[in-house]
């Protein structure tokens, strides 16, 4: 089979639940080999769009390949070729490590070593002990294990740091890595921008059911038209629409966004648009508050794009 | 990092899922307590506390009054009577309160006060009325031999036994299936599992298998108890005996399947065993017999599953009743099962 080929291919994707429309029209073109990332806050339609490509949901309306092919059936033989990762999975507490494994390497035809596998997401000591004592990080990579048993040609991963803490967070990002370093074709889901950063090859920006931006995580920083951010906010509001085309005026600034409470400029120098941003301010009266700068993320992208953060929706 | 890691074997997917259902199970010591423990200790208490006894003497009441030590003296010669002397208003509330079954009262001609609905009441006016009787001159024309039968089978503990086996039969098929199947829907392990090449056909049948390998020590447990330690008879096929007790497995199992089709918790899933299994503790004749309920409602009593598994249970046990003879019971328990299994299917929610 050619390299050029889809691993995952949606067009017009579309799913309801009742009123709600989690999944707006949605396109998506995964290629084998890649890691992808959906990026997007909570409710943005990621997991559902994950999980139709799963075979765990039917979409309403749209087109849906994985590695080529329609769901249809009971699908076992493409399922034999996937390896999944839930957001959550309670493995049952009385089982032991080794004995999960050992169950989900049951379903597959042919797939990895238990032990190799186990050695793989660094739980090969843990291997005699029940489900129950393990760690929130420890569980996730005991999913991870059994994403992986299969020797799976795709996998999914949902939110797969979600919940863990920083360090058990840097071990699912060096396993993953690992992966990727072997080729393996990956779509991730995640609402954490440093994640999508050095995970992904490239970046789907989900809003609303619908991708919104699409590229590798430096052309969608690139996108914004300059590498930094200023963020302050101003005690007693002035009129917010002429500060806003006061603002863009200023030099070196490429964008200008409000919510509200906050001011966002893009800028691609930081030296000569903070002095003149200062200078501005005074001008009118206003004291800046919680001045501060950073090197553009892919949080300052989403935000550019919705007006609102990645976390707080 | 020399070590040699382990190896580890692995077996087919239905072994794996039964093995997984069966090691959860006995890793679990609250669910054996239930399962195995419970019964057997609800049979002894219940045995000990319905044991047949010697027959005791029947506690009689003689109102004081001149005749009075003449009556307690002849009364008490009678091995089947306890007699005792008390005031006309003691004697009264003794009677009503049924701490004597009868008063003996009244001048030369003694009057009894009794409760004739009381069985026991009745045989102490005999036994009394012939005490006094003979006390005052009556010869009887002969005395007759007796030669006392207790026939094991008709004890309470016979009547028990199979109807304790019933009912566990009913609840470790109803919640053994049900509750598993929704823990792993709430903890999304039944998606987990559902989105893994694994058939549909093989998770469920792992319940069921794991489901009949643990009839075996559950049923053997209590019956063996029930024989070695109570004496409780089987008259009938052993191989019957097993047959009806895994028909009946089967069935409560597809009922438990069908209670556990839809919710998501465990509040919701307990809420519908307890429709299910509440009216059969009552109706199905597990700690009295359905006869007792009237003529208008043994319909809807006999064709409950489980008053079909108790019927079932207690004719092979205790009368030794064939396999003909039961198949009106069976039939019963195949179509509850059959019907609930594939209804089952059809509402079954995955995720």
């Amino acid at each position: 089979m050619p390299n050029t080929d889809s691993a995952l291919r949606c067009k017009d994707l579309v799913k309801r639940y009742g009123d709600t429309v989690a999944v707006a029209g949605l396109d998506l073109d995964v290629r084998r080999g890649e890691c992808l990332g959906m990026l997007g806050p909570n409710g943005a339609g990621k997991t559902t769009t994950v999980e139709i490509f799963e075979g765990l949901r039917v979409p309403d309306s749209g087109l849906v390949e994985v590695l080529g092919e329609p769901w249809h059936g009971d699908g076992l033989a493409l399922r034999a070729r996937l390896g999944i990762q839930l957001q959550e999975t309670k493995f049952s507490d009385k089982m032991r490590v080794s004995e999960v494994v050992v169950l989900f390497r049951s379903f597959y035809p042919r797939g990895l070593d238990v032990a190799d596998v186990l050695a793989l997401v660094g739980l090969e000591e843990k291997a005699a002990a029940h489900v129950r004592t393990l760690s929130g990080g420890q569980k996730q990579r005991l999913s991870l294990a059994c994403a992986l048993i299969g020797d799976p040609e795709v996998l999914f991963l949902d939110e797969p740091t979600t919940g863990l803490d920083p360090q058990s967070r840097h071990q699912t990002w060096e396993i993953v890595e690992g992966l990727k370093a072997r080729g393996r074709t990956v779509l991730l889901t995640t609402h954490y921008m440093e994640e999508a950063a050095r995970l992904c090859d490239r970046v789907s920006v989900v809003d609303y059911g619908k991708v919104i931006a699409l590229g590798t995580p430096r052309e969608l920083i690139a996108s914004l038209g300059a590498e930094h951010v200023i963020e302050f906010a101003i005690g007693e509001q002035p009129q917010a629409a002429g500060l806003h085309s006061l603002l863009s005026a200023l030099p070196s600034v490429e964008g200008v966004a409000h919510d509200g409470v906050h001011w966002r400029l893009t800028v691609r120098e930081v030296h000569r648009a903070v002095p003149a941003l200062l200078a501005a301010l005074a001008e009118r009266g206003a004291e800046p508050m919680h001045l501060a700068t950073h090197h553009a993320t892919l949080e300052d992208v989403f935000m550019s794009l919705t007006g609102r953060r990645l976390r707080d929706g | 990092m020399a070590r040699r890691s382990a190896t580890y074997k692995v077996r087919g997917p239905l072994t794996e899922l039964t093995l997984a259902r069966i090691r959860e199970l006995i890793r679990e010591p609250e669910a054996l307590f239930w399962v195995f423990v419970f019964p057997i200790l609800l049979t002894a208490i219940l045995g000990l506390a319905f044991r047949s006894r010697p027959p005791e003497a029947l506690p009689v009441a003689v109102v004081e009054g001149p005749l009075a030590d003449a009556r307690l003296a002849a009364l008490a010669k009678e091995p089947d009577l306890k007699p005792d002397t008390l005031t006309e208003e003691e004697a009264r509330q003794a009677l009503a309160r049924g701490r004597v079954v009868l008063v003996v009262s009244g001048g030369e001609t003694p009057m009894y006060s009794y409760d004739p609905t009381q069985p026991e009441s009745r045989a102490a006016r005999l036994a009394v009325d012939a005490a006094l009787q003979r006390a005052a001159g009556r010869v009887d024309a002969f005395s007759a031999g007796s030669a006392q039968v207790t026939e094991p089978g008709s004890r309470y503990v016979d009547f028990l036994v199979p109807g304790l086996l019933g009912m566990n039969l009913m609840g470790t098929g109803m919640w053994g299936i049900g509750f598993s199947l929704v823990v792993a829907r709430n903890g999304n392990l039944l998606k987990r599992l559902v989105a893994a090449p694994v058939r549909k056909s093989h998770l469920l049948g792992a319940q069921l298998t794991s489901r009949l390998i643990f009839l075996i020590p559950e049923a053997g447990a209590l019956l063996l108890f029930a024989w070695v330690a109570l004496g409780v008879p089987f008259r009938g096929s052993l191989i019957l005996l097993a047959a009806v007790s895994l028909l009946g497995a089967l069935s409560f199992s597809g009922l438990g399947l069908l209670a556990a089709a839809r919710p998501r918790t465990i509040e919701g899933v307990s809420g519908v065993m307890n429709l299910v299994m509440v009216p059969m503790w009552i109706f199905s004749g597990i700690f009295f017999s359905t006869e007792r309920f009237p003529a208008k409602i043994q319909p809807f009593v006999q064709a409950l599953p489980l008053t079909a598994l108790n019927d079932a249970l207690r004719g092979v046990m205790l009368q030794g009743t064939g396999l003909v003879a039961l198949l009106p019971e069976l039939a019963v328990l195949a179509v509850w099962g059959i019907i609930s299994f594939l209804l089952a299917l059809k509402f079954f929610r995955w995720q």
